[in-house]
């Protein structure tokens, strides 16, 4: 029995009308290389017993991986970059910037391994960029919490 | 048709937003609408009654560009106020328990006795060799990323926060520096452009002439010429300032607070430098832009699903009912450890923190906490005694109710009369509960709407946490409850 299990959003009467509250594990980011997105791949201890090491991992550097491709600063953004300053930033009204198409890469992969993977084994990825892409969050599907015992 | 509720109406900081939530900015506009008055009508007048003279006089470029500028001016200056920032949404109240835990776990319990006072909130993280301390936002509820700063004025954390400028009426932060940037230069160069053109101006026609005729056939070029003047120091400064910065990749709040300054010996030793002047400078300016994480327009569904299936209910009567299906659970594992119960108590000052989602609640939960004793008398019939020890007549907010339990009669419950204090009721021994009191009356701040705005302000009853306050409550318990 862990202490997080008191929480239960009891205040929080009007959202639970969307359902139960389940438990969460949140994985971080990793800020050492910077400012860039990038997540931990260390191995949550509350996702023991429940998904393979390695899936998890192919998960977590894949997204690290989309959102690294997201940040890079190559010879394509600067021109974009310029090329929207130059039109006094109206090009972003007719046309996605580069990290818009990369942030809608990880939505379809989320969406993907939450299918294959995660689903079946009865865990939920939310889309960091719902969480302001500074969690990871994974929802336990078969531990809600007001069910504990 | 019910009316669409989007999420920028439940936006938890002080910004205002125009047209459904595309656009945004900070509060109290003023001085941006000075500004926008200032530059629309300094060119106005220069385009008007310097630029026909000098087009025919000197040359048509000098209308021609300071008519380009001056769009690129007005263009950059709106993006700049009406963009987010770059504002790190607030987490969830999910989250901010898991946070919460791993700050309290990490605390070394002395001997037994749970520490009240809450650790320094501070996380160490290491960035390319260099060790950063992350703090916690106690608004927002998070660990902020590094570069971040919250903006007081805007009440939300800010990604690469740069200053909040009333200027531009908005936070400048990762998302609209670049904006910023080349307002402030494309500005500069028109005050330079339009200037040289009201000088000229004045300058051709006091040929032959004394300059006070000069200035009686063109006044308007005076005028212009004073404000530019005495503006022009001030955003040329800028604009090289923020070329300093942008090239070493700076932002203006690390520069005030000298977190990179030399003084560590290293002659660089900012961890977010790309190398050279170049790459940085490019790199601020051009880098990738990640789009706005707040999803302003997104739609918010559980307002309007919670209003219709409690529309019937009392809302009271919900609350205590969900507050005695916890303590029912908990009194199943009543038979547990002290250790347990302290580990309770610990996490139980978690309930400091006030989900987000609770904002929109507020509203209905204020109206009807009047009632609640109404309520004590439906619930006598679940076999619980309420022996209704109030604090005080049950207030609009943080009144708190202790109950104790028909067959456990030395556990007392805290029942959450106000759900943003309190997740859940715990089974307290007496001393515990005076302590948990202690904690809970901790709590700074309380939220209400008022013209649909949410304001942060200090609860009269339990605000500041001093020790008198304290004092009372515990002495009240004891009153009470011996």
């Amino acid at each position: 029995m862990s202490p997080p299990t008191i929480r239960s959003s009891q205040g929080n009467a009007a959202s639970q009308t969307q359902g139960p509250q389940y438990a969460k594990v949140f994985v971080q980011r990793d800020y050492s290389d910077g400012t860039t997105v990038k997540f931990m791949t260390s191995f949550p201890q509350g996702l023991e017993n429940k998904i393979e090491r390695t899936v998890f991992e192919y998960t977590i550097n894949q997204l690290n991986t989309y959102f690294a491709e997201a940040e890079k600063a190559s010879c394509k953004t600067y021109c974009e970059g310029c090329f929207a300053c130059f039109t006094v930033y109206t090009m972003f009204l007719c046309a996605d910037t580069h990290y818009e198409k990369c942030l809608r890469k990880v939505g379809k992969f989320i969406v993907e391994q939450n299918e294959m993977v995660y689903l079946p084994r009865g865990l939920l990825l939310t889309n960091p960029a719902e969480r302001g892409l500074r969690i990871i969050e994974i929802t336990m599907l078969d531990q809600p919490i007001v069910a504990r015992t | 048709m019910a009316k669409v509720t989007r999420k920028w109406e439940m936006f938890p900081g002080r910004n205002r937003f125009c047209c459904d939530g595309r656009l945004m900015m900070a509060p109290h506009a003023a001085v941006f609408y000075i500004n926008v008055i200032l530059i629309i009508g300094t060119s106005v007048l220069f385009f008007v009654f310097d630029c026909p003279y000098l087009s025919r006089r000197v040359t048509p470029v000098i209308p021609v560009i300071s008519g380009v500028l001056f769009l690129f001016v007005i263009g950059s200056l709106f993006k700049t106020s009406f963009t987010d920032p770059g504002i790190i949404p607030r987490a969830t109240d999910d989250e901010a328990a898991y946070i919460e835990k791993q700050v309290y776990i990490s605390i070394p319990n002395n001997g037994g006795t749970p520490t009240i006072r809450p650790p320094p909130r501070t996380k160490e993280v290491v960035i390319k060799g260099n060790s950063i301390k992350l703090k916690y936002c106690v608004t927002c509820k998070i660990f902020r990323p590094p570069r971040a700063s919250h903006c007081s004025l805007c009440n939300n954390c800010v990604e690469n926060f740069d200053h909040h400028c009333p200027w531009v009426g908005n936070c400048v932060g990762r998302r609209n520096y670049r904006f910023f940037y080349m307002f402030i230069v494309c500005l500069s160069l028109l005050i330079i452009i339009v200037f040289i053109g009201a000088v000229l101006h004045l300058f051709y026609l006091s040929e032959n002439r004394l300059m006070v005729d000069a200035i009686s056939e063109s006044p308007t070029s005076v005028i212009v010429v004073i404000i530019t003047f005495f503006s022009c120091w001030s955003v040329i400064g800028l604009a090289g300032f923020h070329t300093f910065l942008a090239a070493s990749n700076q932002t203006t709040n690390e520069d005030i607070k000298g977190s990179f300054a030399s003084r560590t010996g290293r002659p660089n030793s900012n961890p977010y430098s790309r190398g050279n002047i170049c790459a940085n400078y490019c790199y601020v300016l051009c880098s990738p832009r990640p789009p706005s994480l707040l999803d302003r327009r997104g739609v918010v569904l559980s307002l309007t699903e919670s209003k219709s299936t409690n529309k019937n209910q009392s809302r009271d009567t919900v609350i205590s009912n969900k507050g005695f299906e916890v303590s029912d659970a908990s009194v199943n594992q009543n038979g547990k450890t002290d250790t347990d119960e302290i580990q309770l108590h610990q996490y139980g000052s978690s309930s400091m923190l006030q989900p987000d989602s609770l904002d929109r609640n507020q509203h209905t939960f204020t109206t009807s906490m009047p009632s609640i004793h109404h309520s004590q008398n439906n619930h006598v019939h679940q076999s619980h005694i309420i022996n209704g020890l109030y604090q005080k007549p049950p207030t609009s907010h943080s009144s708190i109710l202790i109950t104790s339990h028909n067959h456990y009669p030395t556990d007392y419950f805290l029942v959450p009369t106000n759900p943003n204090y309190f997740y859940a009721s715990l089974p307290l021994r007496r001393d515990r509960a005076s302590m948990y009191y202690s904690a809970v009356s901790r709590v700074p701040s309380y939220r209400c709407r008022n013209n649909q705005k949410l304001y942060y302000r200090h609860c009269r009853e339990h605000g500041g946490g001093t020790s008198s306050t304290r004092m009372h409550l515990s002495n009240s318990i004891i009153n009470n409850t011996s």
